[in-house]
């Protein structure tokens, strides 16, 4: 047993998972409560703490206090199942996603997977199993029809979100996480190819499809969240509160926490996909290679820089989700399907033609 | 490692035996899931990352979420008053009993134990991942196979719209 390596895995966990993911989970419900307010010319939260920061700890307070109530008329064993299954595979996911270069020689993730957005979607594919059962075990018809419709959104989406990263597979060549970004660091991001060999033809032509990957993958990951526009599994003005609704205290708030924990999940990676990770634009303070030397100032700075920009990505989900209108139920299969499938296919054909052009050899 | 083999083909079993033995088809169904956690897991182990997470992605996410869709809206209280069958178990298990002897026999007879399976160096660093490697032995020494897996599961595809497309009318 290699004991240096089990205690550094056992600190990045909790530092990344417990003491940073779980607290911007919180600080995002307070912020998605303020962000509203004020683009509905309201005040929001503003009393417990200095902006209302510590809101978040009187909400979790209430939510321990609370009576767990159980209705009589619900399948037991997985009633209590199916709020776990929701929150823990958002949190199994964080293991992959890189949140920042190197800080005393340690790789800042926790697992350097060779597979790593494969194994973010194979374990996000599980979270619907949560969602499903707390439809089935509540035995009643709201929660049934949100669960049911819940899965088939979760199941479409899940196709085109997996389609349109394939393009950006194919241009980095390469599935591990760490060297994605790392190319990003020294190539220019995804959506930003201003240095390195991304200044060039073919740099800036691969950007079209990558910016129709990126639409694609950020509409699809709204989906996959169960958030406005498409929360059709809970749509109070048709299924009360749709899976969730016979649910009640702290059992409630973990559907609630895992929903943010999915979206910083997805921010997570949107940012190392397509916005460069913890790099910092034109290469400043990148690393010469992912195995060489970081002084730790510089670590610390990849870090804060990864965090900055999944912070922008949530403030963007929060500010689409009091921007635009629910969809209806077919509106919402008819894009998936006819619209996301199509185009996402297509855009593969499109980046291996673009890339088969610019690379081929010269006869 | 051996502790986390054990632990996981454990819970690979459990979970087969669980599929047979329970019930209820939505608790199946879970026993079923656990059980292809278990054997991703173990292919894991073996250093096989892609063929476990595709276990996981494949079976785990997609293909049992869709059973279970089907068996909620089935009528489970029915199923759950069925009597046990005594027969169908004894055949059952006269079968199972018959394959593991037969595997039993063959793999006392096989060499492959013996001279011990040659060692893959799957050595880190870009561009040498068991993915890569997957991926060009799939696209070069059986490009052919793959093209016909494809084509198959396009006629799949178009006849599952056909049929469903007939009993609209």
């Amino acid at each position: 047993m290699d004991w240096h390596l089990i205690i550094a895995a056992t600190i990045k966990i909790v530092v990344f998972v417990f003491l940073t993911t779980l607290p911007l989970v919180a600080m995002s419900v307070w912020a998605e409560r303020r962000v509203s307010a004020a683009i509905q010319d309201r005040v929001g939260p503003n009393r417990v703490g200095p902006f209302g920061l510590l809101q978040a700890v009187a909400d979790g307070i209430k939510f321990l206090l609370k009576e767990d109530f159980t209705p009589n008329h619900v399948r037991k064993g997985y009633f209590w199942l199916a709020p776990a299954l929701v929150m823990v595979p958002a949190l199994l996911t964080c293991a992959v996603i890189p949140f920042g270069s190197k800080l005393f020689g340690e790789k800042m993730v926790i697992a350097d997977l060779n597979v790593g957005p494969l194994f973010v979607f194979a374990i996000a594919s599980l979270s619907v199993y949560g969602i499903v059962l707390a439809g089935w075990a509540s035995n009643s018809k709201y929660p049934f029809l949100g669960g049911v419709r819940s899965t088939s959104q979760m199941i479409s989406y899940e196709i085109s979100l997996g389609l349109s990263i394939v393009p950006l597979i194919m241009i980095y060549g390469e599935l591990n996480l760490g060297r994605i970004v790392q190319y990003q660091a020294d190539n220019g991001w995804a959506l930003l190819p201003l240095w390195g060999e991304g200044l060039s033809v073919q740099g800036w032509v691969l950007t079209i499809p990558v910016f129709v990957s990126f639409v694609i993958f950020m509409t699809s990951m709204f989906a996959e969240t169960n958030r406005l526009p498409f929360d059709l599994p809970e749509c109070e003005t048709e299924l009360v509160a749709g899976y969730h609704t016979e649910y009640s205290s702290m059992k409630f708030a973990l559907f609630f926490l895992g929903e943010y924990a999915a979206m910083i999940i997805g921010s997570g990676l949107a940012v190392t996909l397509f916005l460069g990770g913890w790099s910092l634009p034109f290469g400043w303070l990148s690393p010469e290679n992912t195995e060489a030397a970081v002084p730790w100032w510089h670590g610390l700075i990849h870090i804060g820089v990864y965090f900055s920009k999944v912070i922008v990505l949530i403030l963007f989900f929060i500010v689409v989700r009091w921007t635009l209108p629910r969809f209806r139920y077919d509106q919402l299969m008819r894009l998936g399907w006819v619209f996301f499938f199509e185009i996402a296919l297509f855009n593969v054909v499109l980046t291996a033609a673009l890339l088969w052009w610019f690379n081929k050899p010269v006869s | 490692m051996t502790f986390l083999f054990y632990l996981f083909a454990a819970m690979a079993l459990i979970g087969g035996v669980g599929v047979v033995v329970n019930k209820n088809p939505v608790s199946a169904a879970f026993a079923m899931i656990l059980s292809f956690l278990g054997l991703a897991a173990l292919f894991i182990q073996l250093n096989a990352y892609l063929v476990g997470i595709l276990q996981i992605l494949v079976y785990a996410g997609a293909i049992m979420v869709l059973f279970l869709f089907i068996i909620m809206l089935m009528n489970v209280e029915e199923e759950e008053k069925r009597k046990f069958p005594i027969v169908n178990a004894l055949g059952g298990s006269g079968v199972a009993i018959a394959f593991a002897i037969l595997l039993a026999t063959v793999l006392k007879r096989s060499e492959i134990g013996n001279a011990g399976l040659p060692r893959l160096s799957v050595a880190e660093g870009p561009g040498n991942s068991d993915v890569h490697r997957i991926g060009e032995l799939l696209f070069s020494h059986y490009w052919f196979p793959i093209q016909m897996v494809g084509i198959l599961l396009l006629v799949a595809t178009v006849g599952a719209v056909v049929l469903s497309k007939k009993q609209l009318k």
